[in-house]
Parts: C-alpha cells; sequence; structure tokens
C-alpha cells in the first residue's frame, strides 16, 4: 500500500515537473506572480495613487475631497512662504546632517579600515553595527532626556557657564547627525578597505607626508564611498518626521506631512512628493560624483 | 598605514570619541530606567528597579506588546514567502526585467519612510476604502520587510551552486523534491537571519505604522510614543524602551550568528573570516536602512 502512495505521487509530481519542463517562463512567472502582484499593484500602485491623490484638493468647509485635477497643492507649496521656508529648512538641515557625519565617521572607518588589527577591526565593526537595532525611536528618547531642560547636556555644561541649545534646529541637527552616524562610517569603511594598501605604502615609499598621502591618494579614492554614504544621511534626514517633533518645536517638511494627513490628505500627498524630488536629485548629483561604481 | 606615534594617538582619541558619542545616549537611556524619581532629572537622586515592575504589570504596555509580536510575526511570514520566490527567480535564472525587479524590492526601504507611510494610507483609506487596523499595519511591514528575506537569500543562492539542483532534476526528482531536499537545506540559514531580521524589523517600526495603524491600536514603539506626552508616568518610558531594545537586538544577534555562521562554512570571494564579518555586517547594514524609515 505505501509504495503505491509513494508511485501515485511521483507521477502527481512528475506531471508537474513535465508541465513546467522546458518551459522557463512557466517557471519564472509563477514564482513572481504573487510577490510582484504585491509589489507593483499594492506598492507602486499606491505611489502613484499618491502622485495623483497629490492633485486634488479638499473642501475646506466639508473637509471632503473633491477629486478633480488640480494644481492648487503645489501653487501653495511654492507661494506660502511658510512652506518654503520648511522645505529649506529641512533641506538645509540634511546637508549640514550629512557634513558633519562625513567629518565624525572619516576618522573611525579610516582607523577601522587601515589601522586597526584584525580582533579590533571586527570588534569595532560590531560596536558600529550594534547601535543601528537600538530602536531608532528610543534613540531620540535619548536625545530629549540629554537635550532637556534639566537633562545631562546642561548638567554636563552648566560648570563651565554654558548651557544647551534647547528645543530647536539645532537639536534636530545632532539628534539626526547621531541618528545617521552608522549609515555613513560603514560606506567609508567598505570604500577605505578596497583602497590597496600598496598604493599608500607606494606614497609613503616615495616620501610623501601622511597628510600628503591623506589629501592626494586616500581622499580622492575614498570620496565616492563618502557619496554614497551621504546618500543614507541625506534622504534619512529629510523623510525624518519623528526627531523634529521630539526635539524641537519646529515644522519639517515629515512633520508637515503628518500633521496635515488626518484633515487635507491630498496636500500631504502633494508635500510628500517634494523628499522624492529632492532624493532624485540628490541621487543624480551623486551618480555624477561617481557613488555607484562601488556600491 | 604607517602612522606617526603622534598620528596614531591623535586618531585612537578620535575613535574613543566617536565610540562614546554613539554609546552615551543609549547609557543615559539605560540609566534614567532605573531613576528612583518620578520626574527625568539628571542626575537621577537615585535608583530603582519598580519602573520595570510597572512596565510589566502594565495592562496597556503588555497589550502593546502582543500586538507587536502579532504584526512582527504575519509580516515576517508574508515577507518569507514573497521575498524567497522573488530570489529564487532573480538569483537562479536569467530574465528579461530582473534588474527592474530587485530594483522594485529595494524601492520601499530606498524611499523615505514617510513616503511608504502616506502612500499606503492612502492607498487604503482613499483608493480602497477600508478602514485602518493591525493589517494594514502588516500588509505595510510586509512590504518594506520583503528586501530584508530577499537579499539573505539572494546573496547565499549566489554563494551555492545551481548544479545540484540541476543534478537532483537529473536523478528524477520532481521539482518539489527537489527544493524540499536540495534547495531548502542550502537556503535554511539564510531563511531563518532574514526572518529574524524581518521580524526585529517589523518590531522596532514606527514611521510607517503611524500612518497605517488603527484608533485605538498600538504596537510597541506606538505605546512609547503615545506615553511621552503622558507626563505623569515618564520613567516607565525608558524602562519599556531598554525592553523593547533588548528583544529586537535578540533576534538581530541570532541572526548575525546564523549568516556568519554559513559565510565561514562556504567561502565566497575572499574567503576568510574578516571578510565573512564584514559581509555580515554589511547585509545586516544594508538590512537596517529600513529599520530608520
Amino acid at each position: 500500500m505505501a509504495t503505491d502512495a509513494v508511485v501515485v505521487k511521483r507521477s502527481a509530481g512528475r506531471r508537474l515537473a513535465g508541465l513546467f519542463n522546458g518551459r522557463p517562463r512557466l517557471q519564472i512567472g509563477s514564482l513572481l506572480a504573487a510577490p510582484m502582484a504585491w509589489l507593483v499593484i499594492l506598492y507602486l500602485g499606491s505611489l502613484v495613487a499618491l502622485l495623483v491623490t497629490a492633485f486634488w484638493t479638499v473642501n475646506p468647509l466639508s473637509g471632503s475631497v473633491i477629486k478633480e485635477f488640480s494644481l492648487e497643492n503645489f501653487e501653495e507649496l511654492v507661494n506660502v512662504p511658510v512652506y518654503r521656508e520648511i522645505t529649506w529648512r529641512t533641506v538645509r538641515t540634511a546637508i549640514l546632517v550629512t557634513f558633519t557625519d562625513a567629518v565624525i565617521a572619516f576618522p573611525i572607518a579610516f582607523y577601522m579600515a587601515k589601522v586597526a588589527g584584525r580582533k579590533t577591526k571586527a570588534l569595532l565593526v560590531v560596536a558600529v553595527l550594534m547601535p543601528l537595532w537600538a530602536s531608532y525611536l528610543v534613540k531620540i528618547i535619548a536625545w530629549r532626556a540629554i537635550l532637556a531642560e534639566h537633562g545631562v547636556l546642561n548638567w554636563a555644561l552648566e560648570p563651565i557657564g554654558l548651557h544647551g541649545p534647547g528645543q530647536g534646529v539645532t537639536s534636530v541637527w545632532l539628534t539626526m547627525s547621531y541618528l545617521w552616524l552608522p549609515y555613513m562610517i560603514l560606506p567609508i569603511f567598505a570604500g577605505l578597505e578596497r583602497i590597496p594598501d600598496s598604493l599608500i605604502a607606494a606614497s609613503e615609499d616615495l616620501g610623501a607626508h601622511p597628510f600628503t598621502t591623506f589629501r592626494k591618494v586616500i581622499l580622492p579614492l575614498s570620496f565616492p564611498a563618502v557619496v554614497a554614504g551621504s546618500i543614507f544621511t541625506f534622504s534619512l534626514t529629510l523623510g525624518d518626521y519623528l526627531a523634529p517633533k521630539l526635539v524641537s518645536n519646529e515644522q519639517f517638511i515629515g512633520t508637515s506631512i503628518f500633521d496635515s494627513i488626518t484633515n487635507n490628505q491630498p496636500f500631504a500627498a502633494a508635500f510628500a512628493l517634494v523628499p522624492i524630488v529632492v532624493v532624485i536629485a540628490y541621487l543624480g548629483v551623486a551618480r555624477k560624483l561617481g557613488a555607484f561604481e562601488h556600491v | 598605514m604607517r602612522l606617526s606615534r603622534r598620528g596614531k594617538i591623535i586618531l585612537r582619541a578620535a575613535v574613543a570619541l566617536v565610540l562614546a558619542f554613539i554609546y552615551i545616549p543609549l547609557l543615559v537611556i539605560l540609566v534614567e530606567a532605573f531613576n528612583s524619581s518620578r520626574i527625568l532629572k539628571w542626575p537621577p537622586p537615585g535608583f530603582t528597579l519598580s519602573w520595570f515592575g510597572k512596565a510589566i504589570e502594565d495592562e496597556s504596555a503588555r497589550e502593546a506588546l502582543v500586538t507587536s509580536i502579532e504584526a512582527g510575526a504575519v509580516a515576517m511570514l508574508i515577507a518569507v514567502a514573497l521575498g524567497t520566490l522573488i530570489a529564487l527567480a532573480v538569483g537562479r535564472r536569467k530574465f528579461f526585467g530582473r534588474d527592474t525587479i530587485s530594483f522594485l524590492v529595494v524601492l520601499p526601504i530606498a524611499l523615505p519612510g514617510i513616503v511608504t507611510g502616506v502612500a499606503l494610507s492612502n492607498t487604503f483609506t482613499q483608493v480602497m476604502g477600508i478602514s485602518l487596523s493591525l493589517m494594514t499595519v502588516i500588509i505595510g511591514h510586509a512590504t518594506f520587510c520583503i528586501v530584508v528575506v530577499y537579499n539573505n537569500v539572494v546573496a547565499r543562492l549566489r554563494r551555492t551552486s545551481g548544479s545540484f539542483e540541476e543534478a537532483s532534476a537529473d536523478l528524477g526528482a520532481d521539482p518539489w523534491q527537489t527544493f524540499r531536499w536540495v534547495t531548502f537545506p542550502a537556503l535554511r540559514s539564510a531563511l531563518g537571519a532574514g526572518a529574524l531580521l524581518a521580524f526585529a524589523l517589523s518590531f522596532d517600526e514606527i514611521i510607517v505604522t503611524n500612518f497605517t495603524i488603527g484608533a485605538g491600536e498600538e504596537t510597541l514603539p506606538i505605546w512609547i510614543y503615545h506615553n511621552l506626552f503622558r507626563p505623569k508616568e515618564l520613567p516607565i518610558v525608558p524602562a519599556v524602551a531598554v525592553i523593547l531594545i533588548v528583544l529586537s537586538i535578540i533576534p538581530v544577534y541570532l541572526a548575525h550568528r546564523l549568516s556568519s555562521d554559513d559565510a565561514g562554512l562556504t567561502p565566497g570571494r575572499g574567503g576568510a573570516a574578516g571578510t565573512a564579518t564584514t559581509a555580515g555586517a554589511a547585509t545586516i547594514a544594508e538590512t537596517e536602512a529600513t529599520a530608520a524609515h
């Protein structure tokens, strides 16, 4: 009996195999049908719907969505000074965070890649990676506790007569620089690892001062990696809304979107297109600078 | 690189400073969780374990934990199924549009999280006309978790040879048998790592969650977020935060063990242990980009 069952099962499997055999399109199609339905219909569909919604408006009296094409939201984004200010504040913070992270990340990435021994290197990689998994929200809360009026920073600065930045753009800058730092360290580390030691040795053997070696050999070769890291820090800062909400009272692109989603979804949709456009423009620049050649 | 003594000292000092910058905020939260005062004040006047007790006893926090685990588990299962299917197609076959597919998988984490959040919320409420609930959260989480599973599985497929599967077919196995006895055992630990990372990612996520969650529902990060604005119970928040960190680090640690283990067993291009660590680190770093969204 048992053998019979096996034979029956096998023949079913064999028929299936026969169906798929020599039909690569059917094979690929059956593998991809479900996931593509999810990603294309649900996700890409949502993005398209977002784009369409951005051209709708809300009836100011009833609050209901008017599903007719209108450029009103975009006119508002361009013409109302507050929104221009919010966009510029966000972009400026993103640039500042990116620059800060690049400056902080380079020394540790360089030490990890070119100076540390194998054990120290592995240890440092884990030390840099581990905090990435310590909840993003918790890290913002930590900075809230640090920057609070009776927080760690004011306690530490008091003896030297200084006062922390309090709630504001500076706090957002500090918090974001903290949040995205590992995303800068890791690409630079990977980029520096790819520079052959022999190039550095050659520069040294030819009598270059370490600073000259750094400026003429290491920096130009690792620059694309810095740009690659900057994509993360830049785009993550642009889209964030919790850090501005929790450590400042200022409006950023993210907070404006979040605040308008409940009563003006079309406007939120239009504003959500702003970071997309800025990120795409930034990716274009990054490509020119060679960031994708090594990623 | 050859550095002068002084250069080395300066560089080491810089490294120490950066590590301090990375770890001090985490230490602050840890200390605050044991703070004996009802308000958050630095330095804490004394220490107590009572906030952990209160956190564990707190009905709403416990419910939020259960909600988070449910959401994480279901999103993980969907992501494992879809991510593996895509990986099997992309990793083992050549076809037109393959690069587009890998791009499509990464898109939900490549775009700022708020975009994914607004887009999905807009589709649910405006296009489909369904109200937000735990299910919409799960759909959102699954969407950006697919890439984690996909990355892990496709990396494993690239390291293992397709000729084993061909041999299995030549020896008369049907496609299911080949998958069950050849492909799956080779993928097992990569699948495990991908699943754990997907769970950790979902467990931690707040941005997309905030846009897709129904009124009255709370995942653990949302619970923390809401309680930040209820000043009376503040010290319970760092305690829950510490619990959240521990609960999300455990799956990541296990995933790292699973994926670096195997990177050691099946040497890729480099083969050395150092390469394995870096490769594992890179996968985890890449995956983590999502957590921020």
